[in-house]
């Protein structure tokens, strides 16, 4: 694609206190592409998205967010954070929850009436486009975590972000909610020509929207199409251990040959069957 | 003291005449009232507000912890023949800058928080123990003594109030937002650690203006309970907030003329209505709450009662 990356890394390694959780990175995600970072638990994905939001600092190398340094804050990322139960006693209306994203970070109390009307509007669209209008009066804490997850992806489009940046929002959601999501997300990418990184432990669900894959495990970074990362060599080298990729009937993927604690399996579900 | 505690029996002497303008012009016709109501206002106000937050971030319990650290101050100043809402101030300030700047780290440190608690309230005791003079000013730090309080201090607790009003508008939306939304507040470059701390420093005045009409023991009263019952109320926080501050405000009223006509302490009025109000509130919003129970029965339902059991056998 044209012009400048969306995000380009150069030798990049991630760590805190002096302690390398993975290094050499080097790869660049181009403007509209479909990114699924993947890896086991406590591989330093959700560390790469606090490196992209400008939260952490890259232990080593280069990180350019739209050609510049990351910046904090930036308006143009959308954040879409690994989902925690809320309160069910919080009882505060869906659409005020959205309605932070396009001016909660703002001074004041915000009261411009034509400001006020902007707001509405955006976030009766972003409510619409995640298909969540029918919850935009009701309390939050008395959602289902798919409804709280539609109102964090309302609350991330709402200020039209140009990169979408998502952390495991397939976790603990079953099969069909998981495949749910990823087309969502996938639509809402046509609709609105963002980039999107999505974290996830596991690819089959992203596999049919998904452009490209990282996968970070073992200490390394590996950037490629599915078919020529998630295979049984390139796999085995990025762990350093014998590991094999099976593909089932119905072209899902399955990581076998990892202990418990180097890897989690590509899906429990399947995993345990 | 003695003079304002005397004062105290006037309201109940004559009793009200159960005409309100005139009862509280009466009510008003004394200096003390006046200072009351105007510190009691002025208190509420910060109080409905800031707790309102205070249910927001779950943090009820260092707000409580707050106050209790805060009543070792009061005794110390006490001892050191110092204005005690001073040695509320100092300590509960020093609290919660201590717990703010333990961030994010605060949560689950109920048991830290708790033993400081208690070793504050402990010394507390000791200094009063050592206080050789009249005990009622630090028992009036326990249960409240706003009828007592001075002209000056008035002065002083309006213009904390202003202060922590100011800065609750400037920072309405980042606080909203850090407290519902902390991850995604600070990915869009809030600094959730110093919204936090700010907050924690608003807390703490809000306490010491606060401690004054309920005392430290009763704070909840004041500080968590308005908040909790808007909560229940209003889904807008713009709405629940002017709610929140409506209801302390009106419960101060409510029990500073209570407390003038009859016999009986304010901050066990402001404790009464308080906790009537949040049952009120709960039996009207909950799950199987009154309210919704209500608006089932008025609709109409399609079909004929199913409960055609046998009658009830009636116990005698």
């Amino acid at each position: 694609m044209t012009g400048v990356p969306v995000i380009g890394a150069t030798g990049l390694a991630s760590g805190y206190r002096g302690r390398t959780v993975w290094s050499g990175a080097g790869f660049s995600v181009a403007d509209g592409e479909f990114l699924t970072v993947l890896g086991p638990n406590g591989a330093g994905k959700s560390t790469l998205l606090r490196m992209i939001l400008g939260l952490l600092r890259p232990a080593a190398g280069t990180l350019r967010v739209f050609g510049e340094p990351p910046l904090r804050g930036n308006p143009a990322i959308g954040y879409v954070p690994q989902r925690r139960a809320l309160d069910p006693d919080l009882g505060v209306r869906a659409a005020d929850m959205v309605g932070l994203g396009v001016d909660g970070h703002r001074w004041g109390v915000g009261v411009s009436p034509a400001k006020r009307r902007e707001r509405a509007d955006a976030v009766s669209h972003a409510l619409a486009s995640v298909g969540a209008a029918p919850l935009a009066g009701r309390a939050v804490g008395r959602l289902s975590g798919g409804e709280q997850q539609r109102l964090q992806l309302a609350q991330a489009l709402v200020a039209r972000p140009r990169l979408l940046l998502l952390d495991e929002p397939l976790a603990s959601l079953d099969l069909r909610s998981q495949q749910e999501v990823s087309q969502l997300v996938a639509d809402l990418r046509a609709e609105y020509g963002f980039t999107v990184v999505l974290v996830t432990h596991d690819i089959n669900p992203v596999l049919a929207v998904t452009d490209r894959v990282m996968y970070i495990a073992g200490g390394g970074v590996s950037v490629g199409r599915p078919a020529d990362v998630i295979t049984s060599a390139s796999l085995s080298r990025l762990y350093q251990a014998e590991v094999e990729v099976l593909t089932d009937s119905r072209g899902r993927l399955f990581v076998v040959g990892l202990d418990a604690e180097t890897a989690h399996p590509h899906s429990p579900r399947g995993a345990r069957s | 003291m003695t003079a304002a505690l005397a004062s105290q029996g006037y309201g109940f002497l004559t009793g009200p005449g159960w005409n309100l303008v005139a009862d509280a012009r009466y009510m008003l016709g004394f200096a003390f009232m006046r200072n009351a109501f105007a510190a009691g206002t002025a208190s509420a106000l910060v109080a409905g507000l800031v707790g309102y937050f205070v249910v927001l971030r779950a943090s009820s319990f260092a707000a409580h912890a707050i106050s209790h650290i805060g009543f070792a101050g009061a005794a110390g100043a006490v001892l050191l023949g110092v204005n005690p809402v001073l040695g509320v101030g100092v300590l509960s300030l020093t609290a919660s800058v201590g717990m703010g700047l333990l961030g994010r780290r605060l949560r689950g440190r109920d048991v830290v928080i708790g033993l400081v608690m208690a070793a504050s309230l402990g010394l507390g005791y000791l200094f009063i123990s050592l206080y050789t003079g009249n005990a009622t000013d630090a028992y009036a730090v326990l249960f409240g003594q706003i009828f007592g309080i001075t002209t000056g201090a008035v002065q002083i607790t309006v213009l904390t109030s202003v202060v922590v009003l100011a800065l609750l508008a400037a920072g309405y939306r980042p606080l909203l937002f850090a407290s519902l939304d902390e991850e995604v507040a600070e990915a869009r470059g809030i600094r959730v650690g110093a919204v936090g701390l700010g907050f924690m420093v608003l807390l703490a005045l809000a306490v010491s203006e606060a401690v004054q009409v309920s005392g430290v023991l009763l704070i909840f009263a004041l500080l968590v309970a308005p908040g909790a019952i808007a909560g229940r109320v209003f889904r807008r926080p713009a709405a629940a907030l002017a709610l929140s501050a409506g209801l302390a405000v009106l419960i101060t009223w409510a029990s500073l003329a209570l407390a003038f006509y009859t016999p009986y302490p304010v901050s066990f009025y402001v404790t009464s209505l308080a906790f009537v109000l949040y049952l009120g509130a709960r039996a009207m919003t909950g799950r199987a709450g009154l309210g919704r129970r209500l608006s089932a029965a008025v609709r109409p339902s399609r079909e004929p009662s199913a409960d055609t059991g046998p009658p009830a056998t009636v116990r005698l």
